[in-house]
């Protein structure tokens, strides 16, 4: 008797515990990966791209769906981190894939604060005008300093040394999409564990209800703007994977497009969980991929639809949504 | 001199085209709280009736924006009733989505019903051409387009401060649940602005296709602009609007005339600045 209560408390605490430490994200991280190296050998290139996507999506997610600040500017973050990683590549000669990396989470973070320091001062409509209004200066200000980035050119010959001096980066881009995916889950990680700290939860409260976290003595600017350095470091990385991977950098990766479209993958995938914003991603970008091989403009009238339907049918998102699904079907025999 | 006075014509005819176009939006924004990001798309609709018109059809420019305002309602109608009556007091995202959507969409099917090309709207031989002030010509199509900003903004006055609708209108801004349990209707009240604000959308559309030019991705363009301009006014104020249009619209054509490799950077400097000190709008009165 004692024995089999055990067990069940055991059992059920065992698998919260893995996934509550993001074991099973990284689990299922790592065997997606491996799954796209083995499915699509021909085609690494644009699962890198997914990947360096998804982290720009998660960093969405940290100030979108864990605090609630609605932009449509987080391509800024993005396209800092390409920028940094290039532009230190290309007139600094750093050319170490890792050390490049670390520009780029650099240089994201500190356009997260630049632009926390922004889009923070207003609420509501404001602050979603001040956040487009940021992707849009920085856009001119990439183009108009074309000595550095290139101009509408984009920013070409990044040439990243061979990892550790062993591994180089081919043709086929095998190594970059490894080096992804293993980016991709230490972030993970490291996230889950931000999100389930004391600060995360802080984050949570100011989403909910800013007056009361004031009143409790937190300050709740300070949260916010410490989150979307966080989160710029996490876009940062994103964009610098995107550098390393694709040898160019665009002015795209500073577009309002990308903005829109990271945040059209997030809600697809469903806000404020971190499952929830790799897997719009990849839905987003393999969809993507295929239709608008056949005419970008359907793909536009699909994606529209898509949101007008997940709005409408299911606003808590894919992964939301089975969530929901799940606890309905567990609760159900019981 | 010379230069001062065509950045200027051109300043007052952008920002007329976009008062016209947005003005629209503010009053339903204001009103019914909904950030409309496919307030553009209805602009363009617009547009494009009047271009088939006009151009295809062969009928005459005043037909043509007839033809475009009442179409364009048409088309507007049933998404009102069924997209954009589920998201009235939704969270800002869940309303930024849903018109992203709905943008998209008419993105999509323009192109495919019209193509990837530029349309224009021919204009009468009334409008072509240009008015000799003597000292400077002015083109006749500029100064059409400031006299209907202006009309549009006076007629929007008297209607808003002079009639029994202005009056259940402010109310019902002001507070929606007090003015209905007053015995307006305020669906209604809705009902009626909403479609005149798309009225006036695919009017500006009409007049200002030669300012803002006709394509199908015009919807994602100015979609941004029209934001803006809502913000900076206040939502909700005319007055505000019209103020914000003027300001945004010399910053950009000034910006253009002066240091065009600078592309929109002084604009949205600009907006950047405006919102920073008035979050609220230069003469706003939303929460």
């Amino acid at each position: 008797m004692a024995v089999s209560m055990d067990q069940s408390l055991t059992a059920p605490s065992l698998v919260k515990r893995l996934a509550d430490s993001g074991l099973i994200g990284v689990f299922a991280i790592v065997l997606a990966g491996a799954m796209g190296y083995l499915l699509m050998p021909n085609n690494l290139a644009l699962l890198t791209q997914i990947v360096a996507v998804a982290l720009l999506v998660l960093s969405i997610d940290l100030v979108t769906g864990y605090c609630g600040v609605a932009t449509l500017g987080h391509a800024a973050l993005f396209g800092a981190g390409a920028y940094g990683a290039g532009i230190a590549a290309v007139h600094f000669g750093i050319t170490d894939p890792v050390a490049m990396t670390a520009v780029g989470l650099l240089a994201g973070a500190l356009a997260g604060l630049v632009s926390g320091l922004v889009i923070l001062r207003a609420h509501g409509l404001a602050q979603l005008v001040l956040s487009i209004a940021v992707i849009h200066l920085f856009h001119e200000a990439a183009n108009k300093a074309s000595g550095w980035t290139g101009g509408s050119d984009g920013l070409s010959a990044i040439m990243p040394n061979a990892f550790f001096g062993l591994f180089e980066f081919d043709l086929w881009g095998r190594t970059a999409y490894v080096y992804g995916v293993v980016l991709l889950g230490l972030v993970f990680i490291l996230l889950q564990i931000l999100v389930r700290s004391p600060f995360g939860m802080l984050a949570r409260g100011v989403r909910q209800d800013q007056i009361r976290i004031a009143a409790m003595g937190a300050s709740s600017h300070a949260v916010l703007l410490r989150m979307y350095v966080i989160s710029g470091a996490v876009a940062g990385i994103g964009g610098a994977l995107s550098a390393i991977s694709t040898q160019v950098v665009g002015l795209d990766s500073l577009s309002f497009t990308l903005s829109a479209e990271a945040l059209v993958m997030l809600v697809l995938g469903g806000t404020g969980s971190l499952y929830g914003a790799m897997i719009g991603t990849v839905v987003f970008m393999l969809f993507e991929d295929t239709l608008s091989a056949a005419n970008p403009f359907h793909w536009l009238t699909v994606v529209g639809a898509l949101l007008i339907a997940v709005v409408l049918f299911a606003p808590k998102g894919l992964y939301g949504t089975a969530v929901a699904l799940a606890d309905r079907f567990r609760r159900r025999p019981a | 001199m010379q230069t001062v006075l065509s950045i200027a014509v051109d300043a007052l005819a952008y920002g007329m085209v976009l008062f016209v176009i947005s003005i629209g939006l503010s009053v339903t924004m204001g009103l019914m709280r909904v950030v409309n990001l496919a307030h553009g798309a209805f602009a363009m609709i617009g547009g494009y009736f009047a271009s088939y018109a006009v151009r295809d059809l062969g009928l005459g420019y005043a037909a043509g924006i007839l033809i475009a305002i009442v179409g364009t309602v048409i088309i507007a109608i049933p998404v009102e009733r069924f997209l954009y009556r589920r998201i009235y007091g939704a969270p800002q995202l869940t309303q930024v989505l849903m018109t992203i959507g709905i943008t998209f969409c008419v993105i999509g099917i323009t192109n495919f019903t019209f193509g990837p090309t530029l349309k224009t709207v021919p204009l009468p031989a009334m409008l072509q051409g240009s008015v000799d002030l003597g000292f400077r010509s002015i083109a006749t199509h500029r100064i059409f387009v400031i006299i209907c900003g202006f009309a549009v903004a006076a007629g929007l006055w008297f209607l808003i401060e002079r009639t029994n609708f202005g009056i259940k209108l402010r109310a019902t801004i002001d507070n929606a649940a007090m003015t209905a349990a007053l015995g307006v209707r305020t669906e209604l009240v809705y009902a009626v602005s909403f479609a005149v604000a798309i009225a006036l959308a695919a009017f500006g559309g009409v007049i200002g296709a030669e300012l803002l030019p006709l394509e199908p991705y015009y919807a994602l363009r100015y979609m941004v602009t029209f934001l803006v301009v809502v913000s900076v006014g206040g939502a909700g104020s005319i007055p505000g609007a019209l103020i914000a249009c003027l300001l945004l619209g010399a910053i950009d054509t000034t910006g253009r005339y002066l240091a065009p490799e600078y592309g929109e950077f002084f604009f949205y400097l600009a907006v950047i600045l405006i919102v920073t000190l008035f979050p609220r709008g230069l003469v706003g009165r939303m929460k």
